[in-house]
């Protein structure tokens, strides 16, 4: 079971403002998501190897070749916040 | 001798190194080449998290991984894979690192160092491949920030990071530890270790085998050293006033020389490592056989086959192979003259004076300091004039042959000195009767001015000499 005080945590973590009243509402949704899992859980995996990939390949690499960067202006262009070239956040600490 | 340790300190290291030889970052084609460039002028769609960006492995930086563990006799991992690591902090835009968890490349390994009682064997735990976060700059002192810069040119940098067992016990070690790893890691060419950034330490300390403190933004050797002397004292006064120490991550501070501590609510849990869905898992054993035939001799095999080869004592054999760009200008000065000539010139002598000036090895040239061992032991100069021509060199630059013309320090002849000493003791009959009535100090009379006629250049030893055997006659 998932409480409310784990879904304001998770919240916290997100760095997302979850009030009282949607903590409620949240950790009711989470808890309907969690129970699907436990219906996953119930089949036997005994024996089993974890798959992490679907597609069963390993080894997919890029020679070390430069390809270029974008200009500094499209790297800046989704955002308002910008200072001499930088991304401008707020007080950080 | 054994070391006792009398306060029970324990030191394990985190060394974050970055792989700046490269020619692109971990995932992406962008160019490492950032350090004098203008921010986020070195990023792409991956190293800025766009949405719909891939992540590929530079193949070049998986085997400089496996470089590293075997240079520090590390077992490399049958299979990896990566992992993301999730927190929010905007230096990686993404909301996430990623990095290996359950399976680094490298796993246990060592490295032998000089302890506070001769070798000491510092473990290693795990090196890990993951990728550097982006640079912060806060506006203003870190309290009073009114806001945060942000430049991603570093964000996606391969970086190895190194963690050790507890083994050392004194900041003495932690030191002679880094000195070690930066001596390996720049045997194998993978990275500058002069750039920026490129080697970045965190410390777990503990005093009277008590709970551990951890240590973050230490930036230097010099400052490693001096963050742990700090957090030792603070640890041992802490427990002295009846205080107990437990598990906390403090945040060194440079300027000040001290520790702070940072109140931290993520546990390691609540980074939440999954499985990179964006990359496929690694198979690296089949690659480990190759990659061991590129590994270069490392410092302690070079150390002693410079002791048997050349027939150095240890001191000298681990003053030039501490740097494999010493190593290196050892090496071929030893080829053109006899080498414990070399390693007294090159590590007592030439290394002395770059250190002083605080240059590097390559501020000189073989052929420089060929001419100069060839000089002195061919006895045309004296060994003073040899120092004087390895400074000149460095400070008003020229070659040796010329400065030795121009100053006129080529040591005169043996007839010339004696007919300078019959000279000498000719014109001074009064301090030759003193010396032989017994005033010792005027023989340096005499001396001086057989030092005088000769323009200094007879030696000042060899001349004392001959007017003694000639004052005798």
């Amino acid at each position: 079971m998932i409480t409310k005080e784990e879904v304001e945590h998770v919240g916290w973590l997100a760095r997302i403002e979850i009030d009282a009243k949607e903590s409620d509402a949240y950790a009711e949704k989470l808890n309907s998501v969690l129970g699907y899992f436990g219906q996953l859980d119930e089949v036997d995996t005994e024996g089993v190897e974890p798959t992490y990939h679907v597609a069963d390949i390993v080894n997919v690499f890029r020679k070390d070749e430069v390809t270029g960067s974008m200009p500094q202006e499209e790297v800046l262009a989704n955002t308002e916040h910008k200072q001499e070239g930088n991304f401008k956040a707020p007080k950080i600490m | 001798m054994v070391y006792e340790n009398p306060d029970g300190v324990r030191i394990g290291l985190e060394v974050h190194v970055q792989l700046n030889k490269l020619n692109t970052k971990l995932f992406c084609g962008c160019s490492t080449k950032y350090h004098d460039s203008e921010p986020n002028t070195h990023v792409c769609p991956v190293c800025l998290g766009l949405p719909g960006s891939l992540p590929v492995i530079n193949e070049k930086a998986v085997e400089y991984a496996i470089k590293i563990g075997l240079a520090l006799n590390c077992s490399i991992v049958e299979q990896t894979q990566f992992h993301r690591k999730n927190y929010y902090y905007p230096d990686l835009p993404k909301g996430f690192q990623t990095t290996q968890y359950d399976f680094p490349i490298a796993g246990e390994g060592k490295i032998i160092i000089e302890g506070e009682d001769g070798e000491h064997v510092v473990g290693i735990t795990r090196a890990h491949m993951e990728e550097d976060p982006g640079r912060l700059q806060h506006m203003g002192s870190i309290d009073k920030s009114k806001g945060t810069l942000i430049n991603y040119n570093r964000s996606g940098m391969t970086l190895i990071e190194i963690v050790s067992e507890p083994d050392m016990r004194s900041p003495k070690e932690a030191r002679r530890y880094l000195d070690k790893l930066r001596s390996i890691l720049d045997y194998l060419d993978v990275f500058d270790g002069d750039l920026e950034g490129a080697m970045r330490v965190d410390a777990n300390v503990s005093v009277h085998w008590g709970d551990r403190v951890e240590v973050k933004n230490i930036s230097s050797f010099k400052g490693a050293e001096r963050a742990l002397l700090y957090e030792i004292m603070r640890q041992k006064n802490h427990i002295r006033r009846g205080g107990e120490i437990t598990m906390e991550t403090r945040h060194f501070d440079e300027a000040r020389g001290v520790t702070i501590s940072m109140r931290t609510k993520e546990e390691e849990h609540d980074y939440r490592y999954f499985p990179e869905p964006d990359l496929v898992p690694l198979r690296v054993a089949d690659r480990v056989p190759k990659v061991r035939e590129t590994l270069p001799e490392l410092p302690d095999a070079k150390r002693e086959r410079f002791m048997e080869q050349y027939g150095l004592g240890e001191t000298h054999a681990r003053a030039l192979t501490t740097e494999i760009k010493v190593a290196n200008f050892f090496e071929e000065v030893a080829e053109k003259v006899d080498p414990k000539d070399a390693a007294v010139w090159v590590s007592d002598i030439l290394k002395g004076e770059l250190n002083y000036r605080e240059l590097s090895i390559d501020a000189f040239t073989v052929e420089d300091i060929v001419a100069v061992v060839e000089l002195v032991t061919g006895n045309k100069v004296t060994e003073q004039s040899g120092v004087e021509i390895i400074r000149t060199v460095l400070d008003d630059g020229g070659k040796p042959q010329d400065i030795v013309e121009k100053k006129g320090l080529l040591k005169v002849e043996d007839d010339i000195v004696a007919t300078a000493v019959e000279e000498a003791i000719a014109e001074n009959p009064e301090a030759v009767a003193d010396y032989l009535g017994g005033k010792e100090k005027s023989l340096n009379f005499i001396v001086g001015k057989v030092m005088q006629k000769t323009k200094g250049r007879a030696d000042a030893r060899e001349a004392r000499e001959k007017v003694l055997a000639k004052l005798k006659e």
